[in-house]
């Protein structure tokens, strides 16, 4: 049984700060097929198609059958822990920063071997679960813990190297002026975040929803405006050394494509509040974050984009937002290297359309901004790089795993 | 096999594997008294020489040779450098093979090392802060010790009497006493390995020469032979975590082979990357039974002196390991001790030895073995 995380004190200000270390990064490009599981939060291994049987490292033919045809597929988490050590001065300047930290070997129940980081609360002979995550070189490696619930189990010091979670942590969230926005600062709050900060520019204008804002412990309204470089800048200066998470709830979203527009102006809007807010974010917030990726229990985690799932598949009826969108996702994907060496980890919500007014003339189902802040909690707490919100959004995915090209004629309607 | 040669390990040593492989080349060929012409055969094995092999090997050190082979086996590199360098020999593919293996140590090779070691390695246990084998085989250890109720101070003294032989040796890195209080005092490095039961990782070489009985006999030079010798390698797969060998798969044809028994046995070298390895060793080749190591040790006197003379030289744990030629202290010792020179490790009347190898842990378990029983010519 592990004690709960006890709230960090103040910062003494005298004292560096500790720099982040990665651990190991380098890996077979087949064995990405596990980056690709711990992203999504899934439970991958290689199954041979000929044989059945699971495969464990990543291997390039059945150890049982020779078959090249291995896929990963998704695979039963349970196993029994054999044996497990301590190490306590490993070669590693990430691990002996860390020391003692525990791993074990684990014999999964559908036959492989794995090599896993263990829950404090993981018991030699007992089952476990394995999952993969995503470590602080956002790399894949499997981590193994109890079977069943424990008290306080996600305050285990090695699951909290590979999470996000907003436990006593600093939250940016950059709109308050959305539901998303507001749904997020509610859902932090719940997660136990120590300060919530909510960003809501021309704060003179009243919104709905505001009266839940203010005055409220631990909720700081503060003014930005994301598309304003100097805005940003400034925040940044007040605020940057303490954000060490950052919702990125800007929402700029205007239908049309490009023919029945006029000129570039809604279009410029669009690039300026989304893309070029997205820029004057990470280079205000961006290099503080990177720099506090081991700064103790509210160190810098992540970054969470709240993205259209038509970024990956452009919807004509929203056609010139939907390209916004794809530049943002670009640019997320160079975030994430940019944040990387500091641990922290970029986390993409892909959407369908959202319960809001831009999308009232869309048909249902429509996604709840509760649902949204709900994902954000889980993917944090999981340490999700990549999550699809509602059945828009995860019908998009798989089928433009199946047919890009049926998903690009059917969007057009 | 004749001509054993040790070149006298560093902790650490700004020179490259090349530089260390080059003097125990010339130290083979001085003291078998021929020209380095002679060697029409050359076997290497290091970790560190970067992107060298055997060939970049020869023109480096103006050798020129009718059979070449470089082999990367870790610990069982010596076993089975000297197999293929006897088939060699045998068919007159080359007539004086020299077996050589040799590494540097700079302050960060190790490291590198553990970074580059296998794909498995890479993908499956450097990122858990396994931090070199010492995580793997406490994994191995654990589960060993507690199977078969063997303690930490079973496997002590194992390690405690190695000790006590290389305060023998000059060349040995270790050059102090090591009670089993201060074994069992030691500090965790990861549980239930401490510090003595880990080597020290060095820069060194060793090397020696195989040819036929003939050759040796024209050079007049006194020779050891090759009784018999086993290699195996990802055996037992199917055993959930890994608590035998490959030996125990063809122990029956080593002693077959040699016409010998476990008992005969003047001198014993294992590969002793850590005690609970070598106390496998003792029941794998047929020593005692599985289960019955720590009893083993408890009833046997390990050192020079004893009843069970076992790593004369200290083996690895306390002279030290310098890579790819730790899997070569132990069969270089050996061939000193039946030739009568191992001088101040000399085992009395020593006439015939085994030594075993091992190595390669790429994931979860040592992958390669192997093992050779070899006689003197008292014998």
């Amino acid at each position: 049984m592990i004690d709960p995380i006890e709230p960090p004190r103040r910062k003494n200000p005298l004292l560096r700060t500790r720099l982040p270390a990665s651990p190991p990064r380098a890996r077979s490009r087949t064995s990405h097929g596990f980056t690709r599981a711990a992203a999504e939060g899934r439970f991958m291994l290689q199954r041979c198609e000929a044989c059945g049987a699971f495969a464990y490292p990543a291997r390039e033919a059945c150890p049982a059958c020779l078959s090249v045809d291995l896929a990963f597929v998704d695979a039963p988490r349970r196993g029994a822990l054999l044996a497990e050590t301590t190490a306590r001065v490993p070669s590693d300047v990430y691990f002996r920063e860390r020391a003692p930290w525990r791993i074990g070997l684990v014999k999964m129940d559908c036959g492989p071997t794995m090599v896993a980081h263990l829950h404090a609360d993981c018991v030699e002979g007992a089952p476990v679960l394995m999952s993969f995550q995503l470590d602080k070189s956002g790399q894949a490696v499997a981590f193994a813990r109890p079977e069943g619930e424990t008290p306080n189990m996600a305050d285990d010091r090695q699951w909290r190297e590979m999470t996000a979670d907003p436990k006593f942590r600093r939250v940016l969230v950059t709109n308050g002026r959305s539901l998303i926005g507001q749904e997020a600062v509610a859902a932090l709050k719940a997660a136990g975040a120590k300060t919530v900060f909510v960003g809501v520019a021309e704060p003179w204008r009243p919104f709905a929803g505001e009266q839940l804002l203010r005055g409220q412990q631990g909720i700081e309204l503060v003014t930005l405006d994301a598309s304003d470089e100097k805005s940003v800048t400034d925040l940044a200066a007040d605020i940057g050394g303490k954000v060490d998470i950052l919702v990125n709830t800007t929402e700029y979203v205007r239908p049309g494509g490009l023919l029945d527009r006029r000129g570039t102006s809604i279009a410029r809007d669009e690039i300026d509040q989304a893309y070029l807010g997205f820029i004057n974010l990470a280079q205000a917030f961006g290099p503080a974050m990177r720099m506090r990726g081991a700064d103790g229990v509210n160190s810098s985690a992540a970054w969470v984009n709240i993205l259209s799932v038509h970024a990956l598949a452009n919807w004509p009826a929203f056609g010139a937002y939907s390209a916004s969108q794809a530049a943002c996702l670009s640019l997320s994907h160079c975030l994430r290297a940019e944040l990387r060496p500091g641990g922290v980890k970029v986390l993409n919500l892909f959407t369908g359309p959202v319960d809001n007014e831009w999308f009232q003339t869309v048909p249902p189902p429509k996604v709840a901004p509760r649902a949204v802040a709900q994902a954000i909690m889980s993917g944090l707490r999981g340490g999700l790089e990549e999550m699809y919100v509602g059945d828009v959004a995860e019908e998009i995915r798989q089928r433009l795993a199946a047919n890009p090209k049926a998903v690009e004629r059917e969007l057009d309607k | 096999m004749a001509a054993p040669v040790t070149i006298p390990y560093a902790r650490y040593s700004i020179e490259s594997a090349q530089w260390w492989i080059g003097r125990a080349l010339s130290a083979l060929v001085a003291r078998a008294g021929i020209k380095a012409s002679d060697i029409d055969g050359l076997c290497v094995s290091s970790f560190t020489m970067g992107t060298d092999s055997g060939i970049g090997l020869t023109q480096h050190f103006g050798l020129c040779v009718r059979w070449l082979d470089t082999i990367p086996l870790g610990g069982a590199s010596a076993i089975a450098a000297l197999r293929k360098a006897a088939r060699a020999v045998q068919a007159h593919d080359a007539d004086i093979v020299a077996c050589v293996a040799g590494d540097t140590n700079h302050v960060d090779s190790f490291r590198l090392t553990l970074e580059n070691f296998s794909r498995f390695n890479q993908d499956a246990v450097y990122p858990y802060g396994a931090g070199g084998a010492n995580a793997s085989f406490a994994l191995i250890a654990r589960n060993y010790m507690r199977t078969y109720g063997v303690t930490r101070e079973d496997v002590g003294r194992i390690a405690v009497a190695q000790r006590a032989n290389a305060l023998r040796n000059p060349h040995a890195l270790m050059k102090t006493p090591l009670t089993i209080e201060q074994y069992l005092a030691a500090r965790p490095i990861s549980d239930p390995i401490h510090l003595f039961d880990c080597v020290m990782p060095c820069a060194g070489a060793e090397a020696f020469l195989v040819m036929r009985d003939e050759t040796a006999a024209s050079l007049g030079l006194p020779a050891a032979r090759l009784l018999s010798t086993i290699e195996r390698h990802n055996a037992f797969a199917d055993d959930p975590m890994q608590v035998r060998g490959g030996w125990a798969m063809d122990v029956g044809e080593l002693y077959a082979m040699a016409g010998v028994k476990p008992d005969d046995l003047d001198i014993v070298q294992t590969y002793d990357d850590y005690p609970v390895i070598t106390m496998m060793q003792f029941e794998d080749l047929g020593f005692c039974n599985k289960g019955e190591g720590a009893a083993f040790v408890r009833q046997h006197d390990l050192t020079v002196d004893g009843d069970f003379p076992h790593n004369t030289s200290g083996g690895q744990l306390s002279a030290g390991q310098a890579g790819a030629a730790g899997a070569y202290l132990g069969l270089v010792e050996g061939l000193r001790q039946v030739l009568g020179e191992a001088g101040p490790t000399q085992v009395k009347d020593a006439k015939l030895g085994l030594a075993s190898g091992f190595g390669m842990i790429n994931y979860d378990r040592g992958l390669a073995s192997g093992a050779v029983i070899f006689a003197g010519p008292a014998r």
